[in-house]
């Protein structure tokens, strides 16, 4: 650093450093008043998002399991990997009135999307633009296909969820409306209309779905979703939203394609069907933390109007300066 | 100046003139110790000259107070060494340059060239530890297995970092290259063929010859050859050298004066020793006609001097350009480090334990997470070890879990990287440099008087200023104003000290006309009446005569040389006395107030205009001050032929060669009458003189002359020579001279005190003197307790020591008692003073004594030091340094300060009478004493607790980033993935939330300038680290690891088990973070302008933008993802939950501590805040009665 500062000489407020400015100080009644604030924000909206999460209805069937036929549970990683059929069929009772849309989950545990060499493993360029295919650097493993680039390329793509899930309610079927589950942002912009998926699942080994090659990738849903990783290694996919109410009690049957490899790392497979409320699906944590905070707030508020109207000091009293208290100080 | 100027209406003494002459040249050897010139030849010409360059005997007060001195009389016997010496042929450049070349005169402070620039540049940048750590960081991201983030995201910091210094560098250095064009490129006449002829600055050449014109600057260091002067005289400036204004003599040798280069040509060898940085000293000796002269620092003159009342000067290059003594001295600050810095160090490799620790964590799990898995690792879909894709099946990316558990450990040190806050280090340069800014431009530390603004030179310990619990004081020069005034006399045993009023009237009596011009001395002084009027009137009684012969030793026994300074009025010149030491220009003015008006000083005589008359006085010899004898003498030759001997010097010195026969009553009352000066505070001087018979003046020449040309010696017989002489002597009288206290000194110190700093002055004064001043300066009070150690051998100090010892445990058991029984009543204990000269620190310093010292020293208030030499001072620092950690002062303005300014932690110069020495071995430069207080104070408290503020505020603001990231670590199957983009990463710690801390740290005030200076105990503040500690450290990273927790679990049990992606969840992290580290940092700010407002709202805001921005950018798989985020309740119900939940234990302790456990800080700003009256008035009553005495006394 210069040390031969040379700076203009003037004598200005700032250079004063006499600035006008605000002197905030915690008084007593300024700090009651902030945590009576905060509890009073804080415990009505607790309350409201418990409500809104208690009326969130969510029926949760794990499947990865039951979906395997009795003798084929021993080795459930040979069972996926035949080509045996692997439908399943099973009865879903609603427990409450479900309003629609009701959101069409699956839920993945112990799958870590976040993983590092997973994350990396796409190019991004590659999904917008047909110009970009050769660009498949970023997705070893999955990059090459006999030495023509695979569209799309990398790990997440191949590792595309395949289970299938069917609806239906006294041997009628329910629509499951598998458009708009994806962002739309990503719909117009990252995956392109023109890009069509290319030597994809033609490999030795298959992570998963396959995709229609005549489809854009933009029109691809299940796979734009399944591209927007999670963030943590229990999530849940959108898979398609029913339009109808079900009503309290009625009896859905569920046809499931048991297809999605899960066994090789014990991943377990939940069927989700939930309504949301304003704050999304079924989760009392928020509610909880607002109004333990709220709480604490008014407890904190009491707790010291209590030590203020016992042990009152009078603010700015320089009796209290360490050295009139104590004369032989300095 | 003419030393030919006949003189008039005396009879010219031929026979003492002839032989002064003749005896009187080698007079200048004579000159203490510093002296190393030596003339040995003894040629008929007038030769004697007027010593006033600065040695250490100049100054009769002062003894011992030139560091520089002593060496010189060694280095004059010694013979130079052929190795360490350069050969240098008169007016042969070529020759001269032949065998070595020296450095030739163009002179390069710039840096770098152009070619050089980048290398060197980045080279010296990359001295910095945290540009290393930058640099390895970035390197190791460069590595495909390791790389965690993109090339340009891993680079960008580093390269921004560099390119703004590098900018800044060139800049600076571009400037250089500008002045340096400028100086080469001045025109110096450089004798060529036998001409002098013009030639550029750069082209001058070691060996050359030159010829200076007065008022020209010189071009480089050069031996002077010949004058102007008939007598080799030349005067110079040397105020670019070292500040002083006053003009130094330097002279020409006697056997080069009459050569004229140009016609003749001269003919020699010069061997001089090699380039070195020592102003004061230089040693060669001349071979010329076959003698060989020696040379000394009164025969070279140096570059960036002016030549001043000699017409011209003709000398020869010894060292050029960079080998320049002004040169090799231009040297930046030294470079000290703060001890805030020390202690951060400490809490830096805390936690790169810590960084050392979370990545050990991350990568063992991760191994752990491997070898459980291992199984499955070649078709796991989110790992797929196996590359299917070839023919043959191989690993992809995988060496082994060993070397994945290494890799992953790099890779952690790289993610967490800012776990060691290297933007600190720049943020702390920046703020640095705002808080001097502030210092510079702070009106209460401009000296109107001096035009003298606060100097900022060593920027990296404003911190410092204000953890100060000693300071050490010089006295002459810092508490005073080093403007000696002539107060009193007494003469011949009667004291004059009534004359208090000067009578405008009385400006005739002190003017003499000559040649149809008036001249009048400079400056006036107030004159006693009554003296005056004896010295009209009574010229033949006794009296009348004594006064007569004192005032006319204080005109001839010194060293001034007065100079004739013309005036608009054509009629009317002033004369200036210039001389070395101030006590002696008081007493030269003095005397021409009382009429004795030094006119002329030469070589050989001297003009006095003694009431009205002129006077001529042939100066047959001089013995200069010395500090073993104390005293000076000149030797006059009166135009009646008679020969005087007039002797000045300290009281002790004098009083022993006293001819103690005569008048006994005269001493005894001088004796008493100087008891009263120095106790008033005066500077005390005791005359004396001596007539001289003709065989004493006889046998006195005949060994000075021998004496001057021993070669082995010398300065010893000399002295012996001036003992023979200087003794018998009887007494005048005695000079008391004030040294006024500076403004506002007495206020500063009882503030200092209130502070709880422990003043002590070290002063080269005697013991009376310091202690009178010590009371003026109520550093001293009638309270305290003096104890006085004052011995001559090493077991009576131990003795007094010990005894001291008792006496202060003592007193402070006493104190205990009456404490403790009247507590509260406003007793305070009796304060102990230590009082110790410098003989007894002879004993003490350096010895198992020291120890003794210590404890006694640290059990009195105040400590003065009285008549300690230069590197006494330095030792006393020491003592406190090397036994307690507390933070040391030292102020001092003159040379003798430098080694204690030095050795302090925080040096501070004074600008003031003695020159730019200590200004230039300083840290910090102001002009008055009192700019302590507001220093320290206010300036050094809020440098404290801004940076102390900040250093905590960083360690807590990068850590909790760093937790968050490795909370997430933790759920990714330790693979180091960050929700968070590595954009954000990287600009977290540069733009999301540098700024406030930067502003925070330059412009927050925890109080107001008037209470701190109301209340100095504040400053206590800082001396006990109330604001760092590692005990804060602590409780920060508690309060750290709990708000990177909310941070980290709120969002993660609130998403639980949901859609949430990702980069969404991360762009909730980075808001959340940036948010709360700046709410934080809102919660702490004591003042709020509009800057601050700016700041921080402002951060948030960029930071926004900043996320909008990477979000809007679709090649990222972040794509848009903070809008989806963003439009759902869940996101934001979040980010309220997180901000409150992680600020309300800091907050909840913060007003909690506050309310029950107020800090004195916390008190005063709330009294400031409800401007309480009580108070005002109970502390205006408190610190009033304290007056001073003596001062009151003097005025």
């Amino acid at each position: 650093m210069n040390t031969n500062l040379c700076f203009c000489y003037s004598d200005s407020k700032f250079t004063q450093q006499e600035l006008p400015a605000c002197k905030p100080i915690l008084t007593p009644q300024w700090v009651i008043s902030a945590f009576m604030l905060v509890s009073f924000v804080f415990i009505p909206i607790g309350v409201a998002s418990l409500l809104a999460s208690r009326d969130v209805v969510e029926i949760i069937y794990q499947y990865e399991t039951e979906c395997i036929p009795a003798p084929m549970r021993g080795d459930k990683l040979k069972f996926i990997q035949s080509t045996e059929n692997k439908t399943c069929n099973r009865k879903l009772i609603v427990p409450k009135l479900m309003k629609q849309p009701i959101y069409v989950y699956y839920q993945l545990d112990n799958f870590f999307q976040n993983h590092r060499r997973y994350v990396k493993s796409r190019s991004d360029v590659q999904l917008q633009d047909p110009k970009n295919e050769n660009d498949t650097s970023s997705c070893d493993p999955e990059d090459l296909s006999n030495g023509s680039p695979i569209v799309p390329c990398g790990l997440i793509a191949w590792s595309l969820f395949n289970d299938t899930y069917s609806f239906s309610r006294n041997n009628q079927n329910l629509t499951v409306n598998k458009r708009g589950i994806s962002w739309k942002s990503d719909r117009d912009s990252k995956f392109g209309d023109n890009v069509f998926p290319k030597n994809f699942q033609n490999g030795t080994i298959k992570g998963g779905a396959s995709l229609d090659t005549t489809i854009p990738l933009s029109e691809q849903e299940d796979l734009i979703v399944w591209m927007r990783t999670a963030a943590l290694p229990t999530f849940r996919k959108l898979y398609g939203k029913i339009e109808v109410d079900l009503q309290a009690n009625e009896v859905i049957d569920v046809t499931l394609q048991n297809n999605y490899n899960t066994y090789s790392f014990d991943g377990k497979k939940k069927l989700v069907l939930s309504t949301t409320s304003w704050l999304g699906g079924k989760n009392n944590f928020l509610g909880i933390a607002y109004l333990t905070v709220g709480g604490l707030c008014f407890f904190l508020a009491m707790a010291f109007a209590v030590i203020y109207l016992v042990k009152p000091r009078r603010l700015g009293d320089p009796s209290y300066l360490s050295w009139n208290k104590n004369p032989a100080g300095h | 100046m003419d030393a030919h100027n006949p003189i008039e209406n005396s009879p010219h003494p031929d026979i003492a003139l002839n032989s002064s002459s003749r005896k009187s040249n080698s007079s200048s050897q004579s000159k203490a110790s510093s002296r190393a010139s030596i003339r040995e030849g003894d040629s008929a010409l007038q030769t004697f000259s007027v010593e006033s360059f600065r040695n250490s005997g100049s100054k009769p007060m002062r003894y011992g107070s030139r560091g520089a001195g002593s060496e010189g009389l060694n280095m004059s016997q010694k013979e130079i060494k052929d190795e360490d010496s350069r050969f240098i042929y008169i007016n042969d450049p070529d020759k001269t340059n032949e065998r070595f070349e020296f450095a030739g005169n163009s002179i390069r402070t710039g840096k770098y060239t152009i070619l050089t620039f980048l290398p060197r540049n980045l080279f010296e940048q990359f001295h910095r530890v945290a540009y290393i750590y930058f640099l390895v960081i970035a390197v190791l991201n460069q590595l495909p297995q390791l790389a965690v983030f993109g090339r340009g995201a891993s680079i960008m910091p580093l390269a921004f970092v560099l390119l703004v210094t590098a900018v800044k560098d060139a800049y600076e250095d571009w400037r250089r290259h500008q002045s340096d064009q400028i100086e080469n490129n001045r025109v110096a006449s450089v004798l060529v063929n036998g001409q002098f002829q013009p030639k550029k600055w750069k082209d001058i050449r070691v060996g050359e010859i030159i010829k200076i014109s007065s008022d020209d600057t010189l071009p480089c260091d050069m031996v002077l050859l010949s004058t102007s002067d008939p007598t080799g005289v030349a005067y110079v400036h040397t105020i670019n050298l070292d500040g002083e204004s006053n003009l130094k003599t330097r002279y020409a040798k006697q056997e080069t004066l009459s050569k004229m280069p140009q016609k003749e040509g001269i003919r020699g060898l010069i061997k001089v020793e090699l380039p070195n940085r020592n102003i004061y000293g230089f040693q060669a000796n001349m071979e010329i006609d076959g003698k060989r002269v020696s040379l000394g620092p009164s025969n070279i003159v140096l570059r960036g001097c002016e030549l001043k009342n000699t017409a011209w000067a003709i000398g020869i290059v010894v060292y050029a350009g960079r080998e320049t003594k002004v040169m090799l001295n231009n040297s930046g600050a030294p470079s000290k480090r703060s001890r805030l810095e020390t202690y951060m160090n400490r809490e830096i490799i805390l936690l790169s334990l810590f960084l050392i620790a979370l990545c050990t964590v991350v990568s063992s799990c991760a191994g752990v997470w491997l070898l459980r898995h291992r199984d499955e690792l070649d078709y796991l879909p989110y790992y797929r070890r196996k590359d299917f894709s070839e023919s043959e099946e191989e690993n992809y990316n995988y060496y082994g879990v060993g070397m994945e558990i290494f890799f992953t450990f790099l890779m952690s040190v790289i993610v967490f990287q800012i776990m060691i806050p290297i933007s600190l280090y720049i943020s702390m340069e920046l703020v640095r440099v705002g808080q001097a800014y502030f210092m510079i431009q702070d009106t209460r530390l401009y000296d109107e008087a001096s035009d003298m603004r606060f100097q900022c030179r060593a920027l990296n310990i404003n911190e410092d200023l204000g953890q100060v619990k000693y300071v050490f004081s010089d006295k002459t020069g810092t508490l005073t104003e080093n403007k000696m005034e002539f107060q009193c006399a007494s003469i011949w045993g009667v004291d004059y000290s009534g004359g208090k009023v000067a009578l405008p009237g009385e400006s005739v009596g002190c003017s003499v006309e000559v040649d149809g011009q008036v001249l009048r001395p400079k400056m006036k002084v107030k004159a006693d009446p009554e003296l005056q009027q004896l010295l009209h009137s009574g010229k033949e009684t006794k009296e009348g005569k004594h006064a007569h012969d004192f005032f006319l030793a204080l005109a001839a026994c010194n060293t001034v040389v007065p100079l004739l300074v013309d005036t608009s009025n054509p009629a009317l010149r002033l004369i200036d006395y210039q001389g070395e030491s101030p006590d002696e220009q008081a007493l030269v003015y003095a005397a021409a107030t009382y009429g004795f008006m030094l006119i002329e000083r030469t070589s050989g005589h001297i003009v006095i205009d003694v009431q009205g008359e002129r006077q001529r006085f042939d100066v047959l010899g001089m013995h200069e001050f010395d500090s073993d004898r104390k005293r000076m003498s000149v030797i006059l030759g009166f135009p009646n032929k008679s020969v005087k001997v007039f002797v000045k010097g300290a009281d002790t010195s004098m009083f022993s060669i006293t001819d103690r026969s005569l008048n006994l009553n005269v001493i005894r009352s001088t004796e008493t009458h100087l008891h009263t000066y120095s106790s008033m505070g005066l500077r005390t001087l005791v005359i004396g003189m001596r007539e001289l018979s003709a065989s004493e003046f006889e046998q006195w020449q005949s060994s000075y002359e021998r004496a001057s040309n021993a070669l082995m010696g010398r300065a010893s017989i000399l002295r012996g020579v001036a003992d023979s002489v200087e003794n018998n002597i009887r007494i005048l009288g005695a000079s008391g001279i004030e040294d006024k206290l500076q403004e506002g000194v007495p206020q500063a110190i009882e503030s200092l005190r209130q502070a709880g700093i422990k003043v002590w002055v070290l002063t080269g004064d005697k013991q009376e003197t310091a202690i009178s001043i010590g009371y003026s300066s109520r550093l001293l009070t009638r309270e305290m307790t003096q104890i006085i150690i004052n011995n001559n051998s090493k077991e009576s100090c131990r003795k007094s020591l010990e005894d001291a010892n008792a006496m202060s445990k003592n007193h402070a058991a006493v104190s205990a008692g009456t404490q403790s029984t009247e507590r509260g009543s406003g007793s305070s204990k009796t304060l102990l003073a230590l009082i110790i000269d410098g003989t007894s620190l002879v004993y003490i310093l350096d010895t198992e004594l020291e120890e003794l010292l210590f404890q006694l020293a640290s059990e009195c208030s105040v400590v003065l030091c009285c008549r300690v030499a230069p590197l006494q001072k330095a030792g006393i620092i020491s003592l406190i340094k090397n036994r307690t950690d507390d933070m040391t002062l030292a102020i001092g303005d003159g040379a003798n300060d430098v080694s204690m300014i030095q050795m302090a932690d925080v040096g501070i110069g004074i600008s003031g009478q003695e020159g730019r020495q200590a200004v230039m071995a300083s840290d910090f430069a102001m002009g008055q004493f009192r700019f302590l207080v507001p220093l320290l104070m206010v300036h050094g408290h809020w440098n404290f607790q801004r940076m102390s503020y900040m250093i905590l505020y960083n360690f807590y603001r990068n850590a909790v980033f760093v937790l968050i990231l490795f909370w997430y670590v933790l759920y990714t199957a330790f693979t180091l993935t960050t929700a968070i983009t590595e954009w954000s990463s990287v600009l977290y710690s540069i733009i999301y939330t540098s700024l406030p801390t930067i502003v925070v740290g330059i412009l927050d005030k925890d109080l107001s300038r008037r209470t701190l200076l109301k209340y100095p105990q504040l400053y206590g503040v800082g001396q006990r680290q109330e604001s760092y500690n590692l005990q804060l450290f602590w409780l920060t990273m508690m309060d750290t690891l709990w708000q990177s927790f909310v941070i980290f679990f709120v969002p993660f049990f609130a998403y639980r088990r949901s859609t949430i992606d990702g980069s969404s969840i991360g762009d909730l992290w980075t808001l959340a973070v940036v948010i709360l580290v700046n709410i934080h940092l809102a919660m702490d700010v004591l003042r709020w302008t509009w800057i601050t407002h700016a700041a921080i709202w402002g951060s948030i805001v960029a930071t926004f933008i900043s996320v909008i921005i990477i979000d809007a950018i679709p090649q990222l798989p972040n794509y848009w993802a903070i809008f989806h985020v963003g439009k759902t309740g869940s996101f934001w119900l979040c980010l309220l939950a997180i901000l409150v939940a992680a600020i309300l234990p800091r907050f909840v302790v913060k007003v909690f501590s506050q309310y029950l456990r107020p800090c004195d800080v916390q008190i005063a700003r709330e009294a400031e805040k409800f401007r309480n009256q009580r108070e005002f008035v109970s502390v205006g009553v408190e610190m009033n009665p304290i007056l001073d005495p003596p001062q009151e006394m003097r005025r």
